[in-house]
């Protein structure tokens, strides 16, 4: 096994292991710190694959500014610990079929891609210059418009606190 | 030599590391020391002074009284995340300092390398990413400790390093706009404008090939953000006493408490690195390239400065004033004239001797803020942060792009 490989599978053991502890936790910081754990991990992915650019926004704005404002509201609101309920009848009948359907589906999807598409080419984008070149030239527009959505997002949050102020 | 040459890539990194950290812990206990004598000769006290000579001894008196004092933990807490708090500030804060270039790179018995530990092309977003998760670690020790200041200071600080994260990293752009790169290394290498010394440090603003624009405003917004960034007076309202006790680290004691006080000290280390490469052109002369006499500043520092120490020690009755501190005093005398004898070795010291200078400088500027200014008021922080502060660094930006483009054109 190549020391790659051996790294993807810490990195990708780390992620799932955070993903399944996210769901376990009782208590909200708990699960909200696992989920810091799957973001860390994927950005190491990233990393692996050659991408540095993007493997440091994942960390800066998952891991750092998305997952601190989770925090922040989970600390601010005081959650306490989660009650555990039983295995309510919809989800024995519709929600682990649908479940075991959905994750066959992807396994699937998986496979399958693999053998009709060529490998990534990692480190095709290394430079964070060919990055920003094909973020502000080609894609201009879907980019200026994401920020657009971003905009009024933050809008519609100034309205509805202004309103709650009111 | 042949034989181990094949190891060296990872030899070299673990020596430079081992370096790193003793150098970096040892510095932080002095920075104590260093901070508890200015200001108490600013307030016009005299700081420090029974524990050994000019009270030298008492960063060592301090750290035995940290690793010996009892350690409580309170009713209630979460244990892990109470537990993980303070490793994770340390770790993250002496994590943060592998990517700062502290010199040019340099050869060692034939083996090239680069002054510092590891050197990466995007090693100023590296840093941002470690600064940004930085956070948890003050956040979770005001949660999980189960005390309302602590809480307090916990959700205090998270809101203050949210807020100043942003301006924070603006007024960088500035700097990487007229660099071009991510780099550290680079970034200090394209303040290298013909040999002409301080004038083509970001804040004066000569850069490499063009005419840049100057950094001052956002070496200012860099500065202010940067403060707030590491909790330390005006911005230390995390830790208000007045109103939290101590903040998020009041129900820590001992060993935990003394992590994150090494925490902060680094953060504070990191930032002044930070400041010096963006701004104040590194490791670079501040002097010309063609007056080569300034290479001998070293000497002519440190031997001074070695036989005032052997003068100075002497006096004192002491087992550390006698032997330990002539000592030293004889050590830094001999590197200095070995510096003035040997040019090779003198060439190698040029870079590694500015950076600290420098950063010596803005380290010294830290401790002179704390003695000098009092708190902010909660409002004033938030309102500074997001109606002066961001503004201003955008702004800064956009001038400096206009200024680019239009250099560029004309």
């Amino acid at each position: 096994m190549s020391a790659t490989l051996f790294i993807f599978f810490v990195l990708a053991g780390l992620a799932v292991f955070g993903a399944v502890t996210l769901i376990l936790q009782s208590h909200p910081i708990h699960s909200a710190l696992s989920l810091i754990l799957v973001m860390l991990s994927l950005a190491g992915l990233y990393l692996l694959m050659g991408a540095e650019f993007v493997a440091a926004v994942q960390i800066i704005v998952y891991g750092g500014a998305v997952m601190v404002l989770f925090v922040f509201v989970i600390m601010l609101l005081n959650a306490g610990e989660e009650e555990r309920t039983n295995f309510s009848k919809l989800a024995g009948f519709a929600g682990v079929p649908l479940a075991l359907a959905l994750a066959g589906l992807i396994a699937a999807a998986v496979a399958n891609s693999t053998r009709h598409m060529p490998a990534a080419t990692t480190g095709a984008l290394t430079s964070t210059r060919n990055l920003s070149k094909l973020l502000f030239s080609t894609f201009v527009y879907p980019f200026e418009l994401t920020s657009f959505l971003i905009l009024i997002a933050i809008l519609g949050a100034i309205v509805l606190a202004q309103r709650e102020h009111n | 030599m042949n034989a181990i040459a094949p190891y060296l890539f990872i030899i070299v990194p673990v020596i430079k590391v081992a370096l790193l950290v003793f150098i970096v812990l040892t510095a932080d206990a002095y920075l104590t020391w260093l901070e508890r004598k200015v200001i108490g000769h600013i307030q016009a006290r005299w700081g420090p002074y029974r524990v050994g000579p000019h009270g030298l001894l008492q960063p060592l008196a301090d750290g035995a009284k940290f690793i010996l004092k009892e350690d409580p933990m309170p009713e209630g807490v979460d244990k892990k995340a109470y537990f993980f708090a303070p490793f994770l500030t340390l770790m993250l804060a002496l994590t943060s300092l592998a990517v700062i270039p502290f010199g040019p790179d340099i050869t060692i018995l034939g083996y090239t390398t680069n002054f510092g530990v590891a050197d990466i092309n995007i090693s100023l977003l590296a840093l941002f990413a470690i600064t940004a998760l930085s956070v948890y670690g003050i956040a979770l020790a005001g949660w999980s400790s189960n005390n309302k200041y602590s809480l307090l200071g916990g959700l205090r600080s998270s809101a203050q390093m949210i807020s100043y994260e942003l301006s924070m990293t603006l007024s960088v752009v500035g700097v990487l706009l007229m660099a071009g790169t991510l780099s550290l290394k680079e970034i200090v290498e394209m303040q290298h404008y013909r040999g002409y010394g301080f004038l083509g440090w970001n804040i004066i603003g000569f850069s490499k090939d063009h005419f840049g624009f100057t950094q001052i405003i956002g070496c200012l917004c860099f500065f202010i953000s940067a403060i707030a960034e590491t909790n330390r007076i005006p911005f230390d309202l995390p830790e208000a006493e007045s109103e939290l006790v101590a903040g998020y680290h009041t129900e820590y004691a001992s060993m935990k408490f003394a992590m994150f006080f090494i925490g902060e000290y680094t953060a504070m280390i990191t930032v002044s690195c930070l400041s010096t490469i963006l701004f104040f052109g590194g490791w670079l002369s501040p002097f010309p390239d063609s007056w080569t006499l300034t290479h001998y500043l070293p000497s002519i520092l440190l031997i001074p400065f070695g036989l005032w120490i052997i003068f100075d020690g002497i006096r004192y009755e002491t087992v550390f004033g006698r032997i330990v501190l002539p000592g030293v005093g004889f050590l830094l005398t001999v590197i200095g004239a070995a510096f003035f004898l040997y040019s090779s070795a003198n060439e190698i010291i040029q870079g590694p001797f500015w950076f600290f200078v420098k950063v010596f400088a803005v380290l010294f500027f830290y401790i002179w803020m704390r003695a000098t200014l009092p708190r902010f008021r909660y409002d004033q922080l938030m309102d500074f942060g997001w109606k002066l502060l961001l503004p201003v660094s955008i702004a800064n930006v956009i001038l400096t792009s206009a200024v680019l483009l239009w250099r560029a054109r004309g």
